[in-house]
């Protein structure tokens, strides 16, 4: 299992790319965070998401 | 007032150990509208030495109900009236500003400097990409980051949580001034508030939230 914004999902093996893919997310809006490091933009489809992995996906609203 | 008062008066307030980490600091505030103004002012009268100010915007009439200008201020670069602002309140101040609009390719130069970076933007793309840029660009620099904070909802929904190493955010995370709910002085200053005092957590090694 993943633990993805405190849910344990069903996902690993997949890449954070293709997790994405099945979400609503938009990527322009979003910054991924793996087990406390930030995931650069360019490494979404080469990085798989793992057993006991955590990640926080922080999708950005407007406002300031 | 000399700058020994001015230190003076702060050790009274903080204790000298506090003075010495604030006074040693250079904080980036990114964007100054209601969040970066609000956040810097905090910044400056903690007695923080130094201040880098980025945005490309003018002061408008619509930036009064929240943002820290004035009347007399609309059509002023945002970084020069806010400068100004800054040294009417802390004289002793260091300020760097840089009015222009921050992208992928100089965010990281623009804010390499900085102790703590605090991503204080309007628009939702803009606050990811500097979030990406710094965490990818400048791994040992600090970023406090906001999203959440339009409207009327309650204060108590407003939250600094710690998301990585280095990465903390604040505000409810939802409430997104693109679904018409404007935003209100007093909700932004929260938000703002958490920002600042984040940035002297962390320059005090206080890091959990």
């Amino acid at each position: 299992m993943v633990r993805i914004n405190g849910e344990d999902l069903d996902v690993a093996g997949k890449t954070i790319a293709e997790y994405l893919a099945g979400t609503s997310y938009d990527l322009k809006r979003i910054a991924v965070e793996r087990c406390g490091e930030i995931v650069p933009k360019s490494a979404y489809a080469s990085t798989t998401l793992a057993d006991g992995d955590s990640v926080e996906i922080v999708s950005f609203v407007g406002g300031g | 007032m000399t700058r020994d008062e001015w230190n003076a008066a702060l050790i009274a307030r903080h204790g000298a150990s506090l003075h010495e980490k604030f006074s040693n600091a250079t904080v980036a505030v990114c964007g100054l509208g209601g969040l970066g103004s609000n956040i810097a002012i905090s910044l400056a009268r903690a007695g923080v030495g130094k201040l880098i100010l980025i945005d490309f915007d003018r002061v408008d009439i619509s930036n009064l109900n929240r943002q820290q200008y004035k009347a007399a201020q609309i059509g002023m670069p945002k970084t020069e009236a806010l400068r100004e602002n800054l040294l009417a309140i802390a004289p002793f101040l260091q300020t760097q500003i840089h009015t222009e609009r921050m992208t992928e390719d100089n965010a990281a130069r623009l804010v390499r400097e900085a102790d703590v970076v605090c991503e204080a933007f309007d628009d939702a793309q803009a606050k990811a990409m500097l979030v990406n840029c710094v965490c990818e660009e400048l791994p040992k620099t600090y970023l406090v980051a906001a999203s959440g904070m339009a409207g009327l909802a309650s204060p108590n929904a407003i939250q600094t949580r710690r998301i990585g190493q280095r990465f903390y955010l604040c505000g409810d995370g939802v409430s997104d001034v693109q679904s018409g709910l404007g935003l209100v002085a007093p909700r932004v200053m929260l938000c703002a508030a958490h920002q600042a005092l984040t940035v002297l957590r962390i320059l005090t090694e206080e890091y959990e939230v």
